[in-house]
């Protein structure tokens, strides 16, 4: 073995370090900033490994694979690429991605237009506007499980405050209106939670993007005459879109992977019209045990989500950089 | 334009837009509200009024929601009633009258203990890892940075249900399938991304000169870290560690999926209160009564840091 200057430089210091003691504090405070680094960060990297990628990677693993959860003594099986061409082919799928796709449109649709006309009429800055804002936060606070089981009591068509008031107003009467029951209706009644909970989280971001507009383009605007129509649409819009896209972006993510509300509301019925991806995905893994097949699925949906944010974050960029 | 108006600086608003504004606004906010305000409602009221046609907004007030989220109950013969000493507290007659009698505690108040330690218990381990890492990644070259932040934050994207699958069989190989220790864990990894996020955020901000400068006067890094660092960060931890209480107070998804029994949390247990013949509406609205306040009195009490955390963090990511 060739030992090179390099160690004999390090055993140096080595008994130099040990020719003057000193003590373990004295060793400890004087870590050095790289191995600081590397304990501060690694605990985080090493429970996310353990909580989130080694079991992304098992799913990945369980996907080429015949594996049912309910039968682990069974052979595994390697399946290779069937279990996504079954998902792709297959028209339950299909209908249940159109339901997430009929859902997370009109839900972001509704809370933005929504969201952002109250951020706008909040930005009027009136009296007590702090006040009314947080009451109207409150729902994005609460519990989507908790809460979205309690609007099955309030939809009950004979018993429920809804269908009272929706007959009140239009005169329709309340056996009619069978918001959970009915085929037509049911993806409405999805789509009203979501809304009632989460505008408030659009509307606190439009307001942030609203903020973030400095009072000169406007007083500049001003000395231009140009109509408050003008600078509304030449302005505020503009200037507030990039915050928009970003709400989007993020009410998009979180309802393409609904569960809990929908779950509780409906459970995906009657039959299969608020079936949206989630469900679809629990009923196929923890109902029939389709471990492997559900793998695949759960790996398609991850790959869409990603695809797609990745995609938008870049129109995103550009709208940004104008 | 008035002459009232040239007090005012262009940009203000005229008085009669915030009139028209607030309005709209207070119009939204109480209409937004009834869903919450009927939940309080129903928790106190009788059964027979909570399923009355029309919806009854006057009504004697009972308790009998709440006896019946905490106790079990049997059916009995009113002669054996009749023959029972006399009741011992309220919940006790309120149940008597409905010709029954208390045979237990319910299982809410497990439930619920179960969400408290889960929910505290990640909430603490999640913002304790996001701040040495986000502290980490704030001060010092850590090679792939970016990657590694981008990675933190892109396991946020898996839905749920996906992510249950393989945490489910994992679990049950390792025995943490319905055990607190199990859900704590799985919050916390849930949760850190979101931490590192946004504590990285608020650390930038603190000028490192703050740090520098004690460490000229003899501080090392980690005593910099500890009482230069850390008290500049309380308000952002505080902000986080809201955040994080409050997705792991409200989880429903992995707690439906993989408690069933001793570990099982609020949400998962709340919509499976029954009654005879059904739900029972009130019991059903007084658990979710208990369970919204500490949220609710959160969100009133903090909502200066809720804000800049969400408007925060959605404009930092």
């Amino acid at each position: 073995m060739t030992t090179s200057p390099h160690t004999y430089a390090d055993k140096a210091a080595e008994a130099a370090v040990r020719a003057t003691p000193e003590p373990l504090v004295r060793r400890v405070r004087a870590l050095s900033d790289k191995a600081i680094a590397w304990l501060f960060i690694a605990p985080t990297i090493a429970l996310l490994l353990a909580i989130n990628i080694f079991p992304l990677f098992w799913a990945i693993y369980l996907s080429f694979t015949n594996y049912r959860a309910n039968r682990p003594n069974a052979e595994v099986k390697n399946v290779g690429l069937g279990n996504y061409s079954r998902v792709l082919n297959d028209p339950d799928i299909w209908a249940s991605m159109q339901t997430t796709a009929h859902f997370v449109f009109w839900t972001i649709l509704l809370q933005t237009v929504i969201g952002f006309a109250l951020a706008y009429l909040i930005d009027r800055k009136f009296r007590g506007h702090a006040f009314w804002t947080t009451l109207i936060l409150i729902p994005m606070m609460l519990s989507p499980a908790v809460v979205g089981n309690f609007w099955r009591f309030l939809y009950e068509p004979q018993i429920g405050l809804f269908a009272y008031a929706v007959s009140f107003l239009t005169g329709i009467p309340t056996s009619e209106i069978q918001m959970l029951g009915s085929v037509n209706l049911a993806p409405w009644a999805i789509i009203i939670v979501d809304t009632w909970m989460w505008t408030p989280y659009v509307m606190l971001i439009c307001l942030a993007g609203l903020r973030s507009i400095p009072d000169y383009i406007y007083e500049a605007a001003e000395v231009d005459r140009a109509s408050n129509w003008r600078q509304f649409w030449s302005i505020t819009v503009p200037m507030a879109l990039p915050f928009i896209m970003l709400a989007v972006l993020f009410r998009g993510i979180e309802n393409f992977k609904m569960f809990d509300m929908v779950n509780l509301l409906t459970g995906g019925g009657p039959g299969s019209t608020t079936e949206v991806a989630s469900i679809t995905l629990k009923r196929d893994a923890f109902e029939a045990w389709a471990t492997g097949r559900s793998s695949a699925f759960a790996i398609v949906l991850f790959v869409a989500v990603f695809g797609l944010a990745n995609i938008y974050v870049k129109a995103l960029n550009r709208v940004k950089q104008r | 334009m008035s002459s009232a108006n040239t007090a005012h600086s262009v940009v203000e608003p005229s008085a009669r837009s915030k009139r028209i504004a607030a309005t709209l606004v207070i119009l939204y906010a109480v209409i937004t509200m009834i869903p919450l305000v009927w939940i309080f409602l129903t928790s106190i009221k009788s059964p027979p009024d909570s399923i009355s046609y029309p919806p009854k907004i006057l009504f004697t007030p009972s308790l009998e929601g709440y006896c019946n989220l905490f106790t079990t109950r049997t059916r009995q013969t009113p002669e054996y009633i009749a023959s029972l000493p006399p009741p011992e507290g309220m919940c006790d007659a309120v149940t008597r009258e409905r010709n029954m009698v208390i045979a237990g505690p319910s299982n809410f108040l497990p439930r619920f203990t179960n969400s408290l330690i889960i929910a505290f218990g990640s909430t603490f381990l999640a913002v304790g890892l996001g701040t040495l890492a986000a502290y980490g990644f704030s001060r010092f070259k850590v090679p792939l940075a970016d990657d590694l932040l981008f990675f933190i934050l892109s396991t946020r994207m898996m839905p749920p249900i996906a992510v249950a699958i393989p945490i489910y069989l994992m679990y049950r190989q390792l025995g943490l399938s319905d055990t607190a220790l199990g859900m704590m864990l799985l919050y916390t990894a849930v949760n850190v991304s979101l931490a590192v996020w946004l504590l990285k955020g608020f650390i930038d901000e603190i000028p490192r000169e703050y740090e520098e400068a004690a460490m000229i006067d003899g501080y090392s890094r980690l005593q910099a870290f500890r009482k230069v660092v850390l008290p500049q960060a309380t308000t952002g931890i505080a902000a986080t560690a809201i955040f994080c209480l409050i997705f792991a107070w409200n989880e429903y998804a992995f707690a439906s999926l993989l408690t069933s029994g001793s570990a099982q949390t609020a949400p998962p247990f709340i919509p499976t209160i029954i009654g005879e013949g059904g739900q029972d509406w009130p019991a059903v609205a007084a658990g979710t009564t208990i369970f919204l306040v500490p949220i609710l009195v959160f969100t009133i009490l903090l909502r200066k840091q809720l804000l800049r955390g969400i408007t925060f963090g959605a404009v930092r990511k």
